[in-house]
């Protein structure tokens, strides 16, 4: 069993942490680091519940292995409020009621905000038409949809997730 | 002076949208769900499961897994030390299997060590010779076949005689049904921590729907007195129905006491799909006669119900579907007969809807055979047999409650269709690649459905909630053992409080087995009732205290009962019920003839909801039941093969994503207050997932003209129907 030594920051704090070599980043963030924000709902990259954010992109933390995350930066729920005060796409969810059970919501709001990232930065998604411009100003329930569609909900709280990402648009 | 009497009332009373209290924690990643705790010293714990839907147990070595490093305890049959076995109706469900397996996923060890992996090569490990055996898979053949357990093979036989069986209609219209096996897939799979106690007893963390249940199934196992199992509600990630039954308790209680650590357990999701109770498949044969005008005169039925290995809440779940089986109708005669047997198929039970959702789906296909028999309009016919109070329910049981059946007939049907863009974007087409339909071939379909349930527990038990609230320092505490599970008790236990006492802070305590009595189960769509019941019940009491002029800390503890209910008689009649729940939901679909895949546009409905307690939350609850609805209706089944399941993971079993889900849109939320209840509000979460199902596939029908007499429905049934 090899094990290695990672540098890492996370939520904004530098980490040093000594790994088996065979630990996914969900397992390194809740296992190790005591993050248990991020969920594990399939631990096979079926239902989105693990989403983080690695230098701002959304990864699946049951997919991704701890030992490739030298130098980067990962951000979690628990890094996505500044202190108490929530991260837009938190008080967006709070404001629409968009969770019951709340198991998935971790997942969502990392998912969302990097999202909207990617958004910002002209990504078209499957449902853009060709030629479109993408922009977070243009977005529309559609593509929000269409992008968040990794994230799974069991409560079926979509109908609210919508607007509230749709809301949380600064 | 009452309450509401007061110029500037409380916020967040009765009536508004309140937060929910743990709605910050939830955003914030700070909530502890059951997976997320953790104790010092604490070890991992694995069941070893059976790969066999019938086996008989040769021999058993532990032997090989306990010789591997890093593990603590491995246990089987032998170690149980009380009743190796629990059940919410009947205690048939071994703790682990004996001298035989009867399902696929039945436990057989469990194993405790210093890693989960360690624990699942350890369970690996374990020798178990099986001697497999045939299955018996089928229900109906299990009927008379020989008995797979010492109880036999029917956990339930019912039979209903209501008015005149001889009874003929004019018109009769037959048909045979088929419900799937859908599974709750909620997101938070099974979990929990047992910490082994100085006393010899255990401390368990659970994620569950009903502390006290749980706490008397782990004590008879265990053999110890129900004081030492302490119960502590942690985190629910979703329930619906498969967090009733025991799964992993009495698993960890016992590798914990074993190992003297505590112990977690995590089910991975594959063992998440073995390993709890999943709504019953069942076969339903259907014969309805009406008058030429469209009266119905008879309702017959034959329910056979497939409950899997163990008896876990199949003979309820047979009541209602045959208390329910002629739908929200005033039916003057029926005949039903019902079944509920064991096979060699994963054990089923409780699943929001509980019954009613297999029956509607068999009733309102016959409305709508019956509608075109006819010629007459199928909502039009619905109407002309609505249901309302003073009618009876085919078990002679007066309806004395609320039923506004035709209303939500009426607003539910009205509501405006949505548009047919005649140049839709290829995204929007079924399918939703926007590569795959052909254009001319997507077919638009409307499907209706009216729904009934029962709220709270039926047919005699005793069905209670225990409240505590304590105001002190202007601020008011609520101690309460009802589950949260994210529908929003906490919510709504502030929001009575608040509205009765009129204090703005009120503090939800956690819920345990040792700070009060039973709540009941988070199931049923009781606890808005039963619990509500409870905290309004304990508040009036301080309130009394207090404006009797009393000072300082004032406590209050109330039992809350609904009026009692009778077991039904040999003929299938009585005053089984406590009160009634209607809902009315219109599907609208587009379906790829070709490809056979559907796209549900939009789900309009109303539901009679008594009072609007908090209307986001009523809101949410009607959103997320219908999407457990059309699911059912065209995506989710566990496909089952000779008694083994064929997708045990979110790649094969699909539940609706974001892209599924369909318009919703609440046409009306009749408030017509029930007698009885608190503020006169029924419980909202079953009935949204109960006609949605059978909207959906209406629809189906209407777009594609074929019968489709199964749900889910599945491509291959639209593309390969002529085939």
């Amino acid at each position: 069993m090899a094990r290695m030594s990672l540098d890492l920051t996370v939520n904004g704090e530098r980490r040093k942490v000594d790994v088996d070599t065979r630990t996914t980043v969900l397992d390194l963030l809740r296992e190790q680091l005591g993050l248990t924000g991020s969920k594990k709902g399939c631990d096979h990259g079926q239902c989105g519940a693990c989403t983080v954010l690695v230098a701002g992109r959304r990864v699946l933390g049951c997919l991704v292995l701890a030992v490739t995350l030298e130098g980067a930066e990962v951000t979690t729920v628990e890094g996505l409020a500044d202190g108490d005060d929530l991260h837009p796409v938190q008080r967006a969810f709070l404001d629409a009621d968009a969770f019951q059970c709340g198991y998935c919501t971790p997942g969502q709001l990392c998912s969302a905000v990097g999202m909207l990232r990617e958004v910002g930065e002209g990504w078209p998604s499957v449902v853009t038409p060709p030629g479109a411009t993408v922009s977070v100003s243009s977005l529309g329930p559609d593509e929000v949809r269409e992008r968040m569609s990794g994230n799974l909900c069991r409560c079926g709280a979509y109908v609210n997730i919508v607007p509230a990402v749709l809301a949380a648009r600064r | 002076m009452t309450v509401t009497d007061r110029r500037t009332p409380v916020r967040g009373g009765v009536g508004t949208s309140a937060p929910r209290p743990d709605g910050v924690a939830k955003v914030a990643g700070r909530f502890a769900f059951s997976s997320d705790l953790f104790a010092d010293g604490m070890v991992w714990g694995h069941v070893l499961r059976s790969p066999y839907p019938s086996a008989r147990i040769r021999r058993i070595d532990v032997g090989p897994a306990l010789a591997i490093a890093g593990v603590h305890a491995v246990v089987t049959a032998s170690d149980v030390p009380g009743v190796n076995a629990y059940g919410l109706e009947h205690t048939d469900q071994p703790v682990f299997a004996e001298d035989v397996v009867r399902f696929t996923g039945e436990a057989v060890a469990a194993i405790a060590a210093d890693h989960p992996e360690t624990a699942r090569r350890a369970a690996a490990a374990v020798v178990v010779e099986y001697e497999p055996l045939e299955p018996l898979v089928d229900a109906e053949a299990a009927i008379t076949a020989a008995p797979i357990h010492p109880d036999g093979n029917v956990f339930a036989h019912l039979l209903i005689s209501h008015g005149d069986p001889a009874a003929t209609g004019d018109v009769v219209v037959e048909g045979t049904y088929e419900v799937g096996m859908q599974d709750q897939a909620f997101m938070g799979p099974e979990s929990g921590l047992a910490i082994p106690a100085d006393d010899g007893g255990v401390d368990l963390h659970m994620s569950t729907q009903w502390l006290h249940v749980d706490r008397d199934q782990v004590a008879s196992a265990l053999a110890l007195p129900p004081g030492l199992v302490r119960m502590t509600l942690a985190g629910v990630g979703g329930a619906f129905g498969a967090r009733e039954d025991v799964s992993l308790q009495v698993h960890i209680c016992l590798l914990a006491l074993h190992t003297g650590r505590p112990v977690k357990m995590v089910f991975s999701r594959e063992e998440s799909f073995l390993g709890h109770v999943h709504r019953h498949p069942c076969r339903m044969a259907y014969r309805h006669h009406a008058t030429r005008d469209g009266r119905l005169v008879k309702v017959e039925a034959r329910m056979v119900f497939d409950g899997g290995a163990y008896a876990s809440t199949s003979g309820p779940v047979l009541t209602n579907a045959c208390c329910f089986a002629a739908g929200p109708y005033a039916v003057p005669n029926a005949v039903v007969e019902g079944w509920a047997v064991r096979t060699n198929n994963p054990p089923c039970g409780a699943m929001r809807g509980f019954g009613a959702v297999q029956a509607c789906f068999a009733h309102e296909s016959q409305m709508d055979k019956l509608a075109a028999a006819l010629g007459m309009d199928p909502v039009e016919l619905r109407l002309r047999n609505a249901m309302q109070t003073g009618d009876r329910l085919i078990t002679g049981q007066l309806i004395s409650g609320t039923a506004p059946v035709a209303e939500l007939i009426r607003t539910c049907s009205a509501a405006p269709l949505p548009p047919q863009d005649p140049a839709p974007d290829p995204m929007a087409r079924p399918g939703g690649s926007g590569r795959s339909a052909d254009p001319d071939r997507v077919r638009r379909g409307v499907g209706f459905a009216v729904s009934i349930k029962n709220l709270m527990y039926s047919a005699g038990f005793d069905d209670f909630s225990t409240a505590r609230v304590r105001l002190a320092d202007g601020a008011a505490t609520v101690t309460c053992a009802a589950a949260e599970v994210g529908q929003g008790f906490v919510t709504l236990a502030q929001q009575i409080v608040r509205e009765v006492l009129q204090v703005e802070d009120v503090v939800i305590s956690a819920a345990d087995t040792s700070s009060i009595a039973s709540a009941g189960s988070t199931s049923a769509s009781r606890q808005t009732w039963m619990s509500g019941g409870a905290v309004e019940g304990a508040a009036r009491a301080v309130l009394r205290r207090r404006e009797a002029g009393e000072t300082g800390e004032i406590e209050e503890t109330y039992e809350h009962h609904h009026k009692p209910t009778t077991p039904l008689g040999a003929d299938g009649q009585g005053d089984a019920h406590v009160s009634y729940v209607f809902a009315a939901h219109r599907a609208v679909v587009d379906v790829d003839l070709d490809l056979g895949l559907v796209r549900v546009v939009e789900i309009a409905t109303s539901q009679d909801v008594g009072r609007v307690m908090n209307p986001v939350q009523v809101t949410g609850q009607i959103e997320g039941g219908i999407a457990q609805g059309v699911g059912l209706a065209v995506m989710e089944e566990i496909v089952m093969d000779g008694g083994l399941v064929r997708n045990a993971s979110f790649t094969d079993y699909l539940i609706p994503t974001a892209l599924d889900m369909p318009e919703v849109t609440v046409a009306a939320l009749i408030e017509q207050p029930e007698p009885g209840a608190p503020f006169g509000a029924k419980g909202v979460g079953e009935p949204p997932t109960i006609s949605s199902s059978a909207a959906v596939a209406a629809a189906v029908r209407d777009a594609t003209g074929l019968d489709l007499p199964r749900i889910p429905i599945r491509p291959q049934d639209i593309a390969l129907a002529g085939s």
